[in-house]
């Protein structure tokens, strides 16, 4: 069965993920980040940042919730059961900090399939409550046996 | 501020995660995929067991650059592709190899191993020196 490419470009309503201080941290000790800009309020202001900073992956948290409704979007007709992560890519602009507002559009990039597997490929952009880009994200989920 | 050079390794980062690792890490995450976190459903489908979050790896990746780099906010990309899966309790290592630097900005080739199987390949970041 071939996929289903009706819902390339597809663009999803913006979702705003408010950044907290403790979200960080408990971030940063799950992923082992030691880096006292991270931890270290006082350390986080003394190099210039208005509150603890979040390691890059954080942004995995904050647009996450923007992305994780795509696979289950009808429209697009996924097989979350037959699905693994292939890839991913971050790119990074402005650092967050905690108490940054982060507001994330999803849309779908791509629908490909290739050796019987479909290829789904999303894109999510990241903006801080002042309107810089704080980061770009490429997903890439792969579907066995489509 | 770090000096790397093309050629360069950036130094191993070698990180085990312990037995209860994926359970913070999908509180911490968001991610309660129960691949990650059931033992009894993880071998329901097929798994050798709770697997570990591709994300998590990733993120072993990304502190292995920024390490090198010199703080957390020096990170400008990162891209990977994730082969089969990781494990609880079992030792993941990073490394990578500069493979340019240009403009105070260094591409660093790099990659994740556990028990000899490359978890996350063909991975290429950017740092800011």
């Amino acid at each position: 069965m071939p996929v289903n490419t009706k819902a390339i470009g597809k663009s999803y309503d913006p979702v705003v993920y408010a950044v907290g201080r403790e979200k960080i941290r408990e971030y940063a000790r799950a992923v082992g980040e030691t880096s006292p800009l991270c931890l270290d309020v006082e350390a986080a202001r003394a190099a210039g940042y208005a509150d603890v900073v979040a390691p890059p992956m954080f942004a995995v948290v904050y647009s996450a919730p923007a992305v994780g409704p795509l696979i289950f979007d009808p429209e697009i007709e996924l097989n979350f059961a037959m699905m693994v992560h292939g890839g991913q890519e971050f790119v990074w602009e402005t650092p967050v900090v905690a108490g940054d507002e982060i507001t994330t559009t999803a849309s779908v990039k791509d629908i490909s399939e290739r050796d019987g597997r479909g290829f789904y490929v999303f894109e999510s952009v990241s903006d801080n409550q002042r309107g810089e880009r704080v980061c770009t994200a490429t997903w890439t989920n792969i579907v066995r046996g489509v | 501020m770090a000096k790397l050079q093309a050629g360069d390794q950036i130094p191993e980062l070698r990180v085990t995660p312990d037995k209860y690792l994926t359970l913070r890490y999908a509180g911490a995450s968001g991610d309660f995929n129960p691949i990650h976190i059931d033992e009894e459903f993880a071998r329901s489908v097929g798994l050798p067991g709770r697997i570990l979050h591709g994300l998590w790896t990733m993120a072993q990746v990304a502190r292995a650059q920024t390490e090198a780099a010199g703080g957390p906010e020096r990170l400008k990309r990162l891209s990977v592709q994730f082969r089969g899966m990781g494990l609880p309790e079992q030792e993941v290592v990073v490394t990578g190899t500069v493979a340019e630097v240009e403009d105070a900005r260094a591409v660093i080739d790099t990659v994740a191993v556990q028990a000899g199987n490359q978890i996350i390949r063909n991975a290429q970041a950017e740092v800011e020196l």
